[in-house]
């Protein structure tokens, strides 16, 4: 049977929206095969109460793993765990997410398995004996057809192509241990900095609010972050010129050599369009920009523009959508 | 300390690209290109740990044609001390192949540190790092951008989504490098000179097989000409109907 095997990320004890989307994806796959999604979860004590979620998504089974040491992702016993249970279970096709996180497993896993591994897709389809995805390469500008041969096919998708759909299976739950002690991992993290606790993070916010050099001084992100909260589920991103001047932490940078997002509603906030940024943003649904000088190239990319002063549009801007988002 | 950087040449990226007549290419006519710039930070950040070790040999690798020797000779430029190049005409897009293949030479060089860019924006994929390490069996950090060796042991900082971790790894390891490390210095006119002189050895390279085949590149779909709302806060409502209206996203 071609089975799909689906990877769902979690952050403390809830699954992240991109593991939500795995599932999605990962569904649609085995609906063509006429087979079966297992999900594997992995998280610290009390995630099994997510996996109902997973079934409704369209998980047949649940593997559930949990231990006291998941509350954080362990890169070693991520990899270990998901590649043994790819290897025992035979999997046609193996979904992971391009998050940073989904980064750096899905490669892991995939030459654990001997598979290939395709990263940052935007379609999956299958044809014939292959299997069939669309990725971005040089940074966007081209669009890859690649046929996968060969089982599995590791393939980590870009959150924010397919939404999150009911399609309510099982979701039989297995439970499971961790394929390796997580006390025996050679890295070992002796300190995490959270940033801004809750935050949404860039790759999955349906909304992202990024501050350029416009903004003039690092408090100013203060504005960014106000109509931030103003949309309520809306991440903050930068420029480089931006996280170089150190005003925001580089994790913050959207790019050719940052992050990658593809949110319904792009606002750039004082920032000029380098081809550079556009890299990292293009592809978002709607962008909106807002910048004094009415040739910058971020208006060649935007929906909607507004030319002006950041100080004085974006305090208006962030009362509006507080006042629309009332009446909701 | 043995230190191995895997280095590429890629496309300067600040262009329009055209697909080739084969439909799976992108056209080289007037490409400029240079090393990946995540692998020119990589080479920094090895050449700053060659100098505070004595004893220490920085060796650069790169699979590819013969044209990848001008990537490898920027890269001795710089400072390292001997380059590999594994030459082969083509090599395909598929990570695994090139991982497999690059690993079987690091195998044979018993490395203390191997670097590698996060990524290369040609193929925009990410994973040769990683994947390489988990062929070794050695451990991984990805995307660092901090990083300290003493006494045996590495610390580096890499930043997740909303987090920043500082980790710590015993050697011998494989690192990713992501942007912020470090500034990769130019070469100089000295080291250009001496580079010429510095060995640079060439290797047949057996790929394996890939599993993954290019069908087809396309241009990505234009996205459609925008439009000026207006000026200034007066803008503002006009903007806030339209999401709410068209884009529908509010
Ligand atoms: C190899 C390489 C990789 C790179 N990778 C990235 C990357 O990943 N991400 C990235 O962002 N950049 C990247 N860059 C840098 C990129 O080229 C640009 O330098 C950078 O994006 C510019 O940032 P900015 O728009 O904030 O600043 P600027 O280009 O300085 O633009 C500031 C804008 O603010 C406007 N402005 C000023 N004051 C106001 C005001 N009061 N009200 C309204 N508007 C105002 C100005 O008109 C201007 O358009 C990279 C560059 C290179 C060479
Ligand atoms: N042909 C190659 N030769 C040497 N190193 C490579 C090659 N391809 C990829 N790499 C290394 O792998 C990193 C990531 O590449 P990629 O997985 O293609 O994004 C690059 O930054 C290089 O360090």
């Amino acid at each position: 049977m071609a089975n799909v095997f689906a990877f769902v990320e979690t952050r403390g004890a809830d699954v992240r929206k991109v593991g939500l989307e795995a599932v999605t994806a990962a569904r649609q796959i085995a609906d063509k095969f006429n087979s079966e999604v297992h999900a594997l979860l992995l998280g610290p004590p009390g995630i099994a109460a997510k996996a109902a979620q997973l079934g409704q998504h369209g998980a047949d089974v649940v593997i559930v793993v949990e231990h006291a040491a998941l509350g954080n992702y362990n890169p070693e016993v991520a990899t270990a765990t998901a590649a043994d249970r790819i290897k025992s279970g035979g999997y046609r096709v193996a979904v992971f997410s391009t998050s940073a996180q989904g980064r750096d497993l899905a490669p892991r896993v995939a030459a654990r398995v001997g598979a290939s591994v395709v990263t940052d897709v935007l379609t999956v389809d299958a044809e014939g004996d292959s299997i069939v995805v669309r990725h971005p390469m040089n940074i966007g500008k081209v669009i890859a057809t690649i046929a996968i041969d060969g089982s599995p096919a590791v393939i980590a998708m870009r959150p924010n192509v397919i939404a999150p759909a009911q399609n309510a299976r099982a979701g039989r739950v297995e439970n499971a241990q961790p394929a390796i002690d997580p006390a025996s991992a050679r890295v070992k993290v002796i300190e995490t900095k959270q940033g801004g606790g809750g935050k949404l993070d860039l790759a999955e916010a349906p909304v992202v609010i990024a501050g350029g050099r416009g903004l003039k001084a690092a408090e100013n992100f203060k504005l960014v972050e106000d109509l931030a909260s103003a949309f309520g589920n809306a991440a903050v991103g930068a420029t480089r010129a931006v996280t170089d001047d150190g005003w925001r932490p580089h994790a913050d940078q959207i790019g050719q050599t940052g992050r990658l997002v593809s949110p319904e509603l792009y606002i750039a906030v004082g920032i000029s369009g380098a081809v550079q940024h556009l890299a990292g943003m293009r592809t978002s649904k709607t962008i909106v920009a807002i910048n004094k000088d009415k040739d910058a190239p971020i208006f060649k990319v935007a929906d909607y523009g507004i030319v002006g002063d950041v100080f004085e549009v974006v305090p208006a801007l962030t009362e509006a959508v507080r006042e629309a988002r009332k009446h909701h | 300390m043995k230190i191995a950087v895997c280095v590429k040449r890629v496309p300067d990226m600040d262009v329009r690209f055209r697909i080739a007549t084969d439909n799976v290419s992108v056209d080289e006519a007037g490409l400029k290109f240079d090393i990946n710039d995540f692998d020119a930070w990589a080479v920094e950040a090895a050449l700053q740990l060659r100098d505070k070790n004595a004893g220490s040999e920085v060796t650069v690798i790169s699979l590819g044609p013969d044209v990848v020797q001008e990537t490898i000779r920027k890269a001795l430029s710089m400072g390292v001390d001997r380059g590999i190049q594994l030459k082969t005409d083509k090599v395909p897009f598929d990570g695994l192949a090139i991982a497999k293949t690059l690993s079987e030479e690091l195998k044979a060089g018993s490395y203390d540190l191997i670097f590698f860019g996060k990524m290369s924006p040609d193929t925009s994929n990410g994973v040769v790092g990683p994947m390489t390490a988990e062929l070794l069996g050695l451990p991984c950090v990805t995307a660092i951008s901090s990083l300290e060796i003493a006494d045996g042991k590495g610390t580096a900082k890499r930043e997740l989504e909303g987090a920043q971790e500082i980790v710590e790894f015993p050697l011998p390891a494989v690192l990713t490098v992501d942007e912020g490390l470090n500034t990769a210095r130019l070469p100089s006119l000295k080291g250009i000179m001496a580079a010429k002189k510095k060995p640079l050895e060439v290797k047949p390279a057996q790929i394996p097989a890939p599993q993954l085949t290019v069908r087809k590149l396309e241009l990505p779909s234009e996205r459609k000409a925008g439009r000026v709302v207006g000026e200034g806060a007066a803008a503002v409502p006009e903007l806030v109907k339209l999401l709410q209206t068209e884009a529908k996203v509010l």
